[in-house]
């Protein structure tokens, strides 16, 4: 598997990344990855406004939390 | 049975992403499950026979996850397979939309985590707890075959539609599936659940922590906590959340400590000694701020310890139970199956089916399946997974609350979760009433149990927190600790239930403000300005109102409040997902399958039933402790006598009592009437289609191939 042939730093980041994803926390690096790939000519959000719009968009509408 | 016959088109998936590469026989196949399904009967048969002996908690396990195992096999394959025809080679929203923020393709096991913490809350630790009155049967029961055949395909099926129109939420598809007025009935239904949801949960919240400094102290400290953390994420070390979350846990456990140390001082302790009523104005300050203040400072913090929390809680109660293995005290049924129990009203037929929702079937969760999850998928046929296999984990939740609750002693369980007006002010009385039931318990085992646990008195503590939380200590510190580590761990389970709550509580005040504001919005164009600090603070303050309401009218009644709003949030669950299912009926007739629309009509068929007789009996049954008109005929009538029944202090509050009991009368028919509106709005959409009336015109997003990629 790819994930063990990785250096132990760049294994506990990838858990890392894992927990954020399932906690729901903004995935900035993830952007940044979606961004160089797809659209290279658009110019990134910096980490704090994309942490601040992700936030705003998360508890605008039903359907973030439940019983 | 379906797909046994055709194993190679079901072991393709397996096949690329299971370790086996190689399908098994079809007759090693036929053999495995048929001996999965000969254990899960057998176990539940055991379950149903045993009477007078005590059953061990592995007859529960073992039915609970074979009959899970057969769902998924079976009932799931057959939705992917024959009504969805889930396609890998079919793009996904995530995938054609992907915008790297809302729209992101994502992990199979990362969505299934991120859906499972959204989905899972106190909801499936709650219902069954309280259910446990009519014994274990029942409650195991329904939730398992209800799950199977019912809240799993709900939640499988609303996810697959929604994938097929790039994320849509279940309003909008009500809107455009069925019609107009179904999409707007839907809505304020939503808003009507929400509200009563909250307030049955601070409910739960305030009967937890009344006169226990020690909870009061450690819940209370979660809230500076998750703003330290907001303030870390914030300015210290921007959009560093798992740093954040990592010293939030170490600092919840600091508050653990900080409130036995409370606690045993004095004058401190007489300080967080709070009452109902203040802990429910507290709890309403609380939902108002989390509502008007920034998100990152509050919400978005507590979100994320309260999933890891989440996890933590449902791996550390699955380990206790394992490795304890309790044998069930509770009976397999009790007398109170006939309606006359003490923690709530109503016989068997139909309050156990209302009284557990979450765990069997929960409505709310078609909001998540059709809000954040279905812009994660990767691949199609994941939604099986994620939709149907998340529902089943919740449902196990629901069974291991089940067993925590029946491995206490009923009489301790009953004197714990009875309402003070069935067990008086005293252990003494408590043991008197305890024993009328037919169960046994000594004033002084629970003076004990009570010292144990580090709280002054366990009597009347409603709500199924604390009984929950005696349970897992019950279960922890028999595996862990011995009885000395009892009143940590019994706090300890009392925070993660309060931090599950709050973190719905505030997220759902916050949702309804915005809720309300679309609403009002209409009639008054800046009331809808969610940037416009009045209308903000006005629109929370109206959505802060209603839940407040309710919560106050629970907190001064003599009988406890849950009794009563309990099975209205049932009730209003139960409709939603009736609600969901017709969405989901309506797709899949639309999609020219009527013939396979028996999976969502069946449960559908059943939960008309018993919301509709739910809201019939909770309206016009003539018994006074079941229908709220025939309540508030009882207090009118003692008002004409000139006298107070008992528990009741004052006229005036017996007049708030009357107008409120009216006011639970208004609420559930509402939610009734709104179930029979988009009831009827959809059958008439069915038999258009099934007639030829109308053409069965599907209105999902065209087939766009994936282009193949290395790897798949």
């Amino acid at each position: 598997m790819r994930f063990f042939s990785r250096s132990l730093v760049a294994r506990i980041a990838s858990i890392g990344a894992v927990f954020r994803r399932i906690i729901g926390a903004p995935d900035y690096e993830g952007y940044l990855t979606h961004l160089a790939a797809r659209h290279p000519e658009i110019t990134p959000l910096s980490r704090e406004a994309f942490a601040r719009d992700a936030l705003v968009r998360r508890y605008d509408r039903p359907g973030s939390r439940c019983c | 049975m379906l797909t046994l016959a055709r194993p190679s088109r079901n072991f393709a998936r397996m096949s690329t992403s299971a370790i086996s590469t190689r399908p098994p026989s079809r007759v090693a196949s036929v053999l495995v499950w048929t001996l999965v399904a000969i254990a899960g009967a057998g176990a539940l048969g055991f379950l149903a026979l045993s009477r007078g002996e005590q059953v061990s908690a592995a007859w529960l396990l073992v039915a609970a996850l074979c009959t899970y195992a057969i769902g998924y096999r079976f009932h799931s394959a057959f939705i992917s397979a024959r009504i969805f025809a889930l396609d890998d080679a079919r793009l996904t929203p995530a995938e054609r939309l992907n915008d790297g923020r809302d729209f992101v393709p994502t992990n199979r096991w990362v969505v299934f985590g991120h859906h499972f913490a959204a989905i899972a809350g106190p909801g499936p630790l709650v219902g069954p707890t309280l259910a446990a009155q009519f014994g274990y049967l029942p409650g195991v029961l329904w939730i398992v075959v209800g799950v199977v055949l019912g809240g799993a395909v709900q939640d499988m099926v609303i996810l697959c539609a929604s994938i097929r129109r790039d994320g849509k939420s279940l309003g909008q598809m009500a809107k455009e599936e069925i019609g107009p007025v179904a999409g707007f009935t839907a809505l304020v239904a939503v808003l009507g659940i929400m509200i009563v949801l909250i307030a049955v949960l601070a409910l739960v919240v305030v009967n937890a922590l009344k006169s226990s400094p020690w909870g009061t102290v450690t819940i209370g400290l979660t809230i500076p906590i998750a703003m330290l953390m907001g303030v870390y994420m914030r300015w210290l070390r921007p959009g560093r959340v798992l740093e954040a979350t990592g010293i939030g846990i170490v600092l919840l456990v600091v508050a653990l400590y900080a409130g036995r140390w409370v606690a045993e001082q004095p004058a401190l302790a007489a300080t967080f000694t709070l009452s109902g009523k203040t802990l429910a104005l507290l709890v309403m300050a609380y939902g108002f701020a989390a509502s008007v203040i920034p998100v990152w400072l509050l919400l978005a913090p507590r979100d994320y310890l309260s999933a890891f929390v989440k996890i933590g809680v449902v791996v550390a109660l699955a380990i206790g139970i394992l490795v304890a293995l309790p044998p069930l005290q509770m009976p397999a049924l009790t007398q109170f199956t006939d309606g006359t129990g003490p923690i709530f009203a109503g016989a068997l037929f139909p309050f156990a089916f209302i009284t557990i929702a979450c765990g069997s079937i929960s409505g709310f969760h078609a909001l998540i399946a059709s809000g954040t999850t279905p812009k994660l998928l990767e691949r199609e046929r994941d939604a099986r997974f994620i939709g149907y296999g998340a529902m089943l984990m919740e449902s196990f939740v629901a069974v291991m609350a089940l067993i925590a609750a029946c491995a206490l002693t009923p009489g301790v369980y009953f004197a714990i979760n009875a309402p003070a007006a069935a067990l008086g002010p005293t252990v003494q009385t408590a043991a008197e009433a305890v024993a009328k039931w037919g169960f046994v318990v000594t004033p002084a085992e629970l003076e004990q149990l009570a010292k144990q646990v580090g709280e002054t008195s366990l009597l009347s503590r409603t709500g199924g927190a604390p009984s929950l939380a005696v349970g897992m200590a019950h279960l922890f510190s028999h595996s862990l600790g011995g009885s000395a580590a009892m009143a940590l761990w019994y706090h300890f389970a009392l925070m993660f239930e309060a931090l599950f709550i709050l973190t719905t509580l505030d997220a759902g005040t916050r949702v309804g403000r915005f809720m309300v504001q679309d609403l009002g919005r209409h009639l008054w164009e800046p009331f809808g300005r969610t940037g416009w600090m009045p209308a903000v603070f006005l629109s929370s303050a109206v959505i802060v109102a209603m839940w407040g309401h309710f919560l106050w009218q629970g907190v001064i009644d003599p009988l406890g409040g849950v009794n009563t709003l309990w099975p209205l949030f049932g009730i209003s669950n139960q409709l939603l997902a009736a609600v969901a299912l017709c969405v989901g009926t309506t797709i899949i007739v639309k999609m020219g399958k009527a013939r396979h629309a028996w999976a969502t009509l069946l449960p559908l068929a059943w939960l008309t039933l018993v919301t509709m007789s739910a809201c019939l009996a909770k309206i016009f049954s003539a018994q006074p402790r079941l229908g709220f008109i025939a309540h508030a005929h009882m207090l009118q009538a003692a008002r004409a006598a000139g006298t107070l029944p008992a528990g009741v202090k004052s006229a005036g509050d017996l007049a708030r009592m009357v107008a409120n009991d009216y006011l639970d009368a208004g609420v559930t028919a509402f939610f009734a009437l709104s179930f029979v509106v988009v009831l009827a709005d959809s059958a008439r959409e069915w038999f258009a289609v099934i007639s030829g009336a109308k053409a069965p015109r599907s209105t999902e997003v065209p087939f766009e191939r994936r282009a193949a990629v290395a790897g798949d």
